[in-house]
């Protein structure tokens, strides 16, 4: 029964892979200091532009080469993470948190509270999400505080839609009928009966929106709109190396990659827990 | 005076159009008693048991008429002590034994949390009130099926663990909706013969919901005939079958299958009884209009 369970959703494999770089990148971020091989922040014109290590030209201690300005870019993407991790949990739980609620009182209550928050989200969506977070960042001032209180504003609505469509198809179940004729109160039911069914999808999405909130965040950097301009981001060094792609690929190309990954293994790493831990799918 | 465990009165109820969905309902269940509330689909069958437990739909509305739950006035009451009374005197056995569990939670704080955040039970008291009921319906592994996860028990199992929840807490009225309807035929009859010998030993009374025919001969003392919710026969069990008064009921019982002739066509109720139905409903609409405007 066990192998049946992870071939018929492949999640095992998806659970590790995604799981494994998460974790690598999330220890790197955290040990930065430790384990970056070179200060981030450290020029020198001697070193511009070294290429990645197996090519002609590399110096040992540059693994992944250096930018423009002799900047080694393992260390300021090792540094980088920690900024996108931060963003990536503080953001996804501010929207998680209030996206969620809102959507678990709509769905259950329905009427008149669903409709307000229903026309809410609708009216939050016909924003353009970028430009909305470009608009609030520059509002509230650059800084990580602006930066993932931007995004928590902007995503709460994809939980607020998902959740309340879930919660609306439990509190149609018997089950929750069931509650009602035994005589728990209504807010009961929706913590104890309702709630633990859609928190397999709570995850999920909470996983999904690091990924998303890590993109705005580069987004962010790249036009320059997010935290300080010292500390390398993900996005900014992105924006430095689209300026220098003829002569040193790598510097764009490294942190593109990085992102990819990272996103990636977010999507899927919710995708892998929600088919472990939801019981029914289970 | 009122002895009765349930007593409906007049019940009538319309949705958002101004149509009824029930049409002045009486019937009353008298303690310890089963009766069966006949009806093909849409007959407002499962209307009557909602009503009863208070979890009609929003969009249905009562406009008339009384239910009585052990003398008390249910429309009077406050919603709080309604849900309160209905609570602790009721329960269902539902049509779906597998949406009626909660798909996340183990079945054994399932059927013990009722007890105990509801009634007050101590916790060691529901469990072993709990344990005695799976045994109950003979349920022989209580331990690994209190552990289990809904999904994780077959139709049959999960109808037995709903039986022994709504009889665990000793309610005067249970309301059987469809109970064996989900269930595949070898497993209906055993599920029935349970439900039948639960009801003998707790003397509790049934409403039993079902469009069977055969199943009410098995179970019911008395039978209401639905028909577009109105009651068209209402009779003894025993009676209603030695000879049944109204064309219609007549007409559903030579539409009931037989095994001792399974190969007989089926009869479906024909077009002068429908009409006669039409007539019937008609009628009842417009005398109950001219009071109501």
């Amino acid at each position: 029964m066990d192998d049946g369970r992870i071939s018929r959703h492949g999640s095992g494999a998806r659970l590790w892979l995604a799981g494994g770089w998460l974790l690598l990148a999330l220890l790197a971020a955290i040990f930065a200091p430790l384990v970056a091989p070179q200060d981030p922040l450290a020029q020198d014109l001697m070193f511009e532009r070294l290429p990645p290590f197996w090519m002609s030209g590399a110096e040992p201690g540059f693994w992944l080469g250096t930018d423009s300005l002799g900047r080694d870019l393992l260390s300021r993407l090792i540094f980088g993470a920690r900024i996108a991790f931060i963003v990536a949990f503080a953001a996804a739980l501010a929207a998680c948190l209030v996206g969620s609620t809102l959507g678990l009182v709509a769905g259950y209550f329905g009427g008149w509270a669903d409709r307000i928050i229903s026309r809410i989200v609708d009216v939050w969506m016909a924003f353009p999400p970028v430009l909305f977070a470009i608009l609030l960042v520059a509002v509230l001032g650059t800084g990580l505080s602006s930066v993932i209180i931007a995004i928590a504003v902007i995503d709460w609505t994809r939980f607020c839609r998902v959740i309340r469509a879930e919660t609306m198809g439990q509190a149609r179940m018997d089950y929750v009928e069931n509650a009602r004729i035994a005589g728990y109160g209504r807010i009961g039911i929706m913590l104890r009966e309702v709630l633990p069914n859609v928190v397999p999808s709570i995850v999920a999405l909470l996983s999904l929106e690091m990924g998303i909130a890590v993109i705005v965040e580069a987004i962010l950097s790249f036009v320059n709109l997010s935290i300080s301009t010292d500390d390398p981001t993900w996005g900014g060094i992105i924006a430095e190396g689209r300026l220098s792609i003829h002569q040193a690929w790598w510097v764009l190309v490294f942190p593109l990659v990085t992102l990819i990954l990272t996103v990636l293994s977010f999507s899927q790493f919710g995708e892998g827990l929600k088919a472990r831990f939801d019981p029914v799918l289970r | 005076m009122n002895a009765s465990c349930l007593n409906i009165a007049n019940l009538s109820a319309v949705l958002p159009n101004g149509a009824r969905v029930l049409r002045s309902v009486s019937l009353s269940v008298q303690p310890g008693e089963v009766r069966a509330l006949v009806g093909e689909s849409g007959a407002g069958k499962t209307m009557i048991g909602k009503a009863v437990l208070g979890v009609l739909p929003p969009s249905v509305r009562i406009v008339e008429g009384d239910m009585l739950l052990e003398g008390e006035d249910l429309g009077r009451l406050q919603p709080k002590a309604r849900r309160t009374l209905i609570g602790a005197r009721t329960a269902l056995i539902p049509q779906d034994p597998l949406t009626a569990l909660n798909p996340s939670r183990r079945i054994g704080p399932q059927m013990t949390d009722r007890l105990v955040r509801i009634l007050g039970w101590s916790g060691q008291g529901a469990d072993a009130r709990i344990r005695q009921l799976l045994d109950e319906v003979q349920i022989r592994d209580p331990d690994r099926v209190l552990k289990c996860y809904p999904h994780e028990l077959s139709g049959g199992m999960r109808q037995r663990v709903l039986i022994a929840a709504a009889f665990a807490a000793e309610p005067r009225l249970i309301v059987a909706d469809e109970p064996t309807t989900a269930l595949d035929v070898t497993v209906q009859k055993q599920i029935l013969r349970l439900i039948a010998q639960l009801q003998r030993e707790h003397g509790t009374a049934i409403l039993f919901v079902t469009h069977d025919l055969g199943v009410v001969a098995k179970i019911s003392q008395k039978v209401s005939v639905l028909y577009a919710g109105k009651v068209v026969e209402e009779a003894e069990t025993a009676a209603l079958f030695a000879a049944p008064q109204h064309p219609y009921t007549r007409a559903l019982m030579a539409a009931t299958p037989r095994y001792t002739d399974p190969f007989a066509s089926l009869k479906p109720v024909d077009d002068a009884v429908l009409a006669g139905l039409a007539a019937e409903i008609a009628a009842a609409d417009q005398a109950w209009r001219r009071p109501h405007g």
